[in-house]
């Protein structure tokens, strides 16, 4: 009974002999997949440096020019510069607000749809492998897609910008807010349930309180996100800092001082978002009053 | 004295009343903010003129055109030669001579059947006749000095009707009828993608699906496949390059940026690096790195290198340093330390150390927020693709922007929307994969 062979490993005399073996098929597998991801790594540069207009090699000499011939022309007019910044200021507002309502209409829809996909929430369930699939389809169409289409068919400016972002934000936040919720207590759902309040109620008394914390949590984080997405989709078209970016670019050389402003501007912004909500996250996540 | 301690006490009901104002304040006071500021940005967005302003036609031409797609019938009113052409593009274009059969060609005489009793009749070199059941006939003569001079029936001009002296819209249901100076395109709409299999000069156009694979089991799979892969219309071969090159983008960026953040992020982790200042150099590096937008990253690169993937990649790859810097060196902060004094009683160096007392420990984290990032980048290499003229992004932008080719936009979409679920799905399962432990 003791000498049942349970592997090749176990049978030898020496457990040590054993082990070794071990250690060495795993690293002969961790080797084979290093080297096949070094591969794929390599092949892929040179793939992509192959059908790129400029080489790698070739461009990485010049690729401090450009930031050097802005910093060199921004610092030539820098007393221009205030006047710059103070005229692209409405439209780093736009970008801004872009964000904010774009951040709020997709929060605000995706936390009905979370809600009504959550398990144990969800007032239909027959629904919701429907409603899941839709969220999957608004995360997975790039924003940019949206956008093009949008300008063209209801014009330039800010609102296809607006919706194409609000109808990601929908599909993340759908899929983010219903993971929290599904770690809810159901008690309260149950008790308000129990003196006859209707699902609104239960959710609105019930679900909201519970998690508002991580679900305004996650909307700042995705409110950050969308400053980056509403800056790069102007740049497509669709107005704000981004627009007025791509036309300081086109200009070329000798009006480069614009596009400094625009940088200063944006990389100000983002910082600064991203400073002001992590430190909110944190205290709403360690769970300290707003 | 006990009465005086007590005195300060407050009413606690009166107290609770008052907490509970206060939080009515909060829950009303929160969705009125929210009301107010949407208020704002509706009017600051232009809210009311862009409802002043909607007109659902160029939604309509959108909606129609993604499932369908039109035959253009032009003749070219300098020598009143006439041409017919699938979305009036020169691959699409039928042998001269030949015609579908809602045209009848007879020299100087053109008559082109639509749906439901149209018939446009297109007459010499610049005239033209447009009967339209229910509203009568309108005629056109069309010349370069004198614009398009045309008579319609009695009464108003419907609003389908857009007329300028240079240029004559006329939409039906039936079809379409634009005269310009130089030209008169007639346009009929048929459902479906026309040729997306095969193109007109391919012997395997209008083949059945039986038909085509009893000839490919007959040995010419080859060149059927040939003929699918090389259609100038919907032009396959680039769509699969372009797909490949976002993925590559993707691939690029998130993987070389985890490479060099995994060494980066040791000297920007408290427990691996005890100089504050190195530390500090570091962690505002990875936040210079990611504060910079992707977009300033995609602007300045694309001035040194050009359009292509490579510029795509390297910009993705810098704003991921920054995050994965970040991310790694959290997590590095956080490792169990007994596993490292363990290698360490050993008299293992620095790298040894690392190497088998924090990897092992790490990776997994590591892989994961990799891979998620993975999938999360394949779109916005779409997006950064739109910028620097690399993958199915640019095909997207080019094709929207043209303004004509909706079908070809769907396709596309169709194809992105594919390729992101399948980086979801296959990022998905190498996670769990991953935490099971293979």
């Amino acid at each position: 009974m003791a000498d049942i062979p349970l592997s090749p490993a176990a049978r030898t005399a020496d457990p040590a002999e054993g082990y070794l073996e071990l250690v060495r098929t795993r690293r002969l597998w961790n080797g084979v997949g290093v080297l096949l991801f070094a591969i794929f790594m390599v092949s892929a540069f040179l793939t992509a440096n192959g059908r790129n207009a400029g080489g790698f090699w070739n461009g990485l000499p010049n690729v401090f020019d450009f930031p050097a011939d802005v910093v060199s022309e921004a610092w030539d007019k820098a007393a221009l510069l205030p006047g710059l910044l103070w005229q692209f200021l409405p439209s780093l507002i736009e970008t801004v607000n872009i964000a904010a309502a774009a951040t709020l209409i997709g929060a605000l829809v995706g936390a009905v749809l979370a809600l009504l996909v959550t398990r144990g929430l969800a007032p239909a369930p027959r629904a919701v492998g429907v409603i899941r699939r839709l969220l999957d389809i608004l995360r997975a169409v790039p924003d940019v897609v949206i956008a093009l289409v949008l300008i063209f068919v209801i014009g330039g400016g800010p609102v296809p910008a607006m919706i194409a972002i609000a109808l990601h934000t929908v599909g993340a936040m759908g899929k983010l807010f219903s993971e929290v919720a599904e770690n809810a207590s159901l008690g309260p759902v149950e008790g308000l349930r129990s003196v006859g309040a209707t699902w609104s109620q239960r959710m609105i008394l019930g679900v909201i309180p519970q998690v508002a914390p991580n679900w305004v949590s996650y909307g700042l984080l995705r409110f950050e996100i969308n400053i980056r997405a509403s800056a790069i989709l102007g740049f497509v078209g669709a107005g704000g800092i981004g627009y007025d970016l791509r036309n300081a670019m086109s200009w070329g050389p000798g009006r480069f001082d614009e596009a400094a402003a625009i940088f200063l501007l944006l990389f100000a912004t983002i910082v600064t978002v991203d400073q002001i909500g992590g430190a909110i996250r944190q205290r709403l996540t360690r769970g300290a009053a707003l | 004295m006990t009465d005086a301690a007590l005195a300060p006490a407050r009413d606690p009901a009166a107290e609770t009343l008052r907490r509970f104002a206060r939080l009515r304040l909060w829950i009303f006071g929160i969705p009125a903010l929210i009301l107010a500021y949407l208020v704002y940005v509706f009017f600051a967005f232009e809210g009311p003129r862009l409802i002043a302003e909607a007109d659902g036609e160029n939604g309509r031409i959108l909606l129609a055109d993604m499932v369908s797609y039109k035959v253009h019938v032009t003749r070219d009113h300098r020598d009143g030669s006439v041409e017919i052409a699938m979305e009036g593009e020169r691959k699409g274009r039928y042998p001269e001579g030949e015609a579908p059969d809602w045209v009848s060609l007879s020299p100087g005489e053109t008559v082109v059947q639509l749906r439901d009793g149209h018939v446009v009749t297109l007459i010499g070199e610049a005239e033209t006749r447009f009967e339209v059941p229910g509203y009568g006939t309108i005629t056109a003569i069309a010349s370069r000095s004198g614009g398009v001079e045309t008579t319609y029936p009695e009464g108003p001009l419907p609003d389908w009707i857009n007329a300028s002296g240079n240029r004559v819209s006329i939409t039906t249901d039936a079809g379409r009828l634009i005269i310009t100076r130089s030209a008169t395109t007639v346009m009929r709409y048929f459902p479906g993608w026309e040729l997306f299999f095969f193109t007109l000069d391919s012997p395997y156009q209008g083949l059945g699906p039986g038909e085509l694979l009893s000839r490919a089991a007959g040995g010419e799979a080859a060149a059927i496949w040939q003929g699918f892969w090389r259609n100038d219309m919907w032009r396959h071969r680039e769509v699969a390059w372009a797909i490949f090159e976002t993925i590559l983008m993707a691939f690029i960026g998130t993987f070389g940026a985890a490479l060099i953040a995994l060494v980066t992020a040791f000297f920007a982790a408290r427990t691996f690096t005890r100089f504050a200042l190195v530390r500090q150099v570091f962690r505002r590096l990875h936040d210079f790195l990611r504060g910079v937008d992707g977009l300033i990253w995609t602007v300045v690169l694309s001035r040194a290198y050009g359009p292509g993937p490579l510029t795509g990649a390297l910009a993705m790859m810098l704003t991921e340093i920054g995050t994965f810097g970040k991310l790694f060196s959290e997590t590095l902060e956080n490792v169990d330390q007994k596993q490292i004094e363990g290698v360490r009683s050993t008299g293992a160096g620095a790298l040894t150390r690392a190497r088998f007392g924090v990897i092992p420990q790490v990776m997994p984290v590591f892989l994961s927020q990799i891979l998620y990032s993975f999938e999360s980048n394949t779109r916005s290499a779409t997006v950064i693709g739109a910028i620097t003229g690399g993958g199915i992004g640019l095909l997207l932008t080019q094709a929207i922007i043209t303004q004509k080719d909706w079908e070809e936009v769907t396709y596309y979409i169709i194809l992105t929307v594919l390729m992101v679920f399948a980086m979801d799905a296959l990022s998905g399962w190498a996670r769990r994969k991953l935490i099971k432990g293979s």
